[in-house]
């Protein structure tokens, strides 16, 4: 029965045209398939990684953590995009970036009491020991690892909302930095992202 | 002929810390040709761990060998990134 169906437009000179035409249509829409299939893939043989971190502490342990990241990140030749809001500004700030301080108080983890760390002056002291604790074990310091950044390529871009919320000015920071940025730039760049980072 | 005779360039990063090893490696294999081997002295323990993985991770270079020496008295961590063809 089904042996006869599949005979029987062999037999028919029309049916065999119309059976000729389909094939052809179908040859067409596969090249047609193999040429987007080829198109995508040059699309997204750019495998190019890429990271965006958002930056939102300034002080001198949590600046760390963003410009270590984006320069290594930078080293496995990824593109980089470090977005800095509210303390995380300060990392960009030229003169504040200076002088970013660390304080004992709210860190348990710290071998000083909460109510000393309190004190005034206090900061300004564990801020000096944890300046010569990175000097004593040659970590890089924020301004060098900024300046290794900035040198290879990494954007740097600062919140324009916390820019004017933070009484800052456009030209406090560094050069290189990128002002005039909200969210939408951020999530944008993000959604395009292998890897995101909240710091 | 041993690696360290081979190597075209010496990369000296004694004391870095973590990053700088490896973004210092990066900086020196970019002013480096086709085929050039770096060799770059470290001590840094982490960047037996770090080198690899950057290198791995990254077109255009690969590990060829790692070493732990002894340096009167001091331990350096030495790693020959060669720049592929």
């Amino acid at each position: 029965m089904s042996t006869e169906t599949e005979d029987a437009p062999d037999a028919d000179a029309p049916a065999g045209d119309t059976e000729a035409a389909d094939v052809e249509a179908l040859r067409e829409r596969v090249d047609e398939l193999e040429q987007q299939l080829s198109d995508a893939a040059v699309e997204t043989d750019d495998d190019t990684k890429s990271m965006v971190i958002v930056a939102t502490k300034g002080t001198l342990d949590m600046a760390y953590p963003p410009l270590i990241l984006a320069s290594t990140a930078a080293a496995f030749g990824w593109d980089v995009t470090v977005f800095h809001t509210f303390w995380g500004l300060d990392i960009l700030h030229e003169e504040r970036s200076k002088d970013l301080k660390l304080s004992a108080v709210g860190n348990p983890n710290m071998p000083v009491p909460n109510a000393i760390a309190s004190l005034p002056g206090m900061d300004r002291m564990t801020t000096k020991m944890m300046r010569k604790r990175i000097d004593d074990n040659e970590t890089a310091s924020i301004g060098e690892l900024l300046d290794t950044c900035f040198d290879m390529g990494v954007e740097m871009q600062a919140c324009q909302m916390t820019i004017d919320l933070m009484d800052y000015d456009e030209d406090d920071f560094y050069d290189g930095v990128t002002v005039g940025v909200g969210a939408a730039t951020a999530l944008e760049r993000m959604a395009d992202a292998d890897v995101q980072l909240l710091v | 002929m041993s690696l360290q005779t081979d190597a075209t360039e010496t990369l000296d990063v004694k004391g870095a810390a973590c990053p700088m090893p490896v973004v210092k490696t990066k900086q020196a294999v970019d002013d480096l040709s086709q085929g050039d081997l770096l060799e770059v002295v470290a001590t840094d323990s982490g960047s037996m761990s770090d080198i690899d993985g950057w290198a791995s991770g990254t077109d255009g270079v690969s590990l060829v060998d790692q070493e732990e020496r002894d340096e009167g008295g001091e331990t350096v961590y030495v790693h020959y990134v060669q720049v592929e063809e």
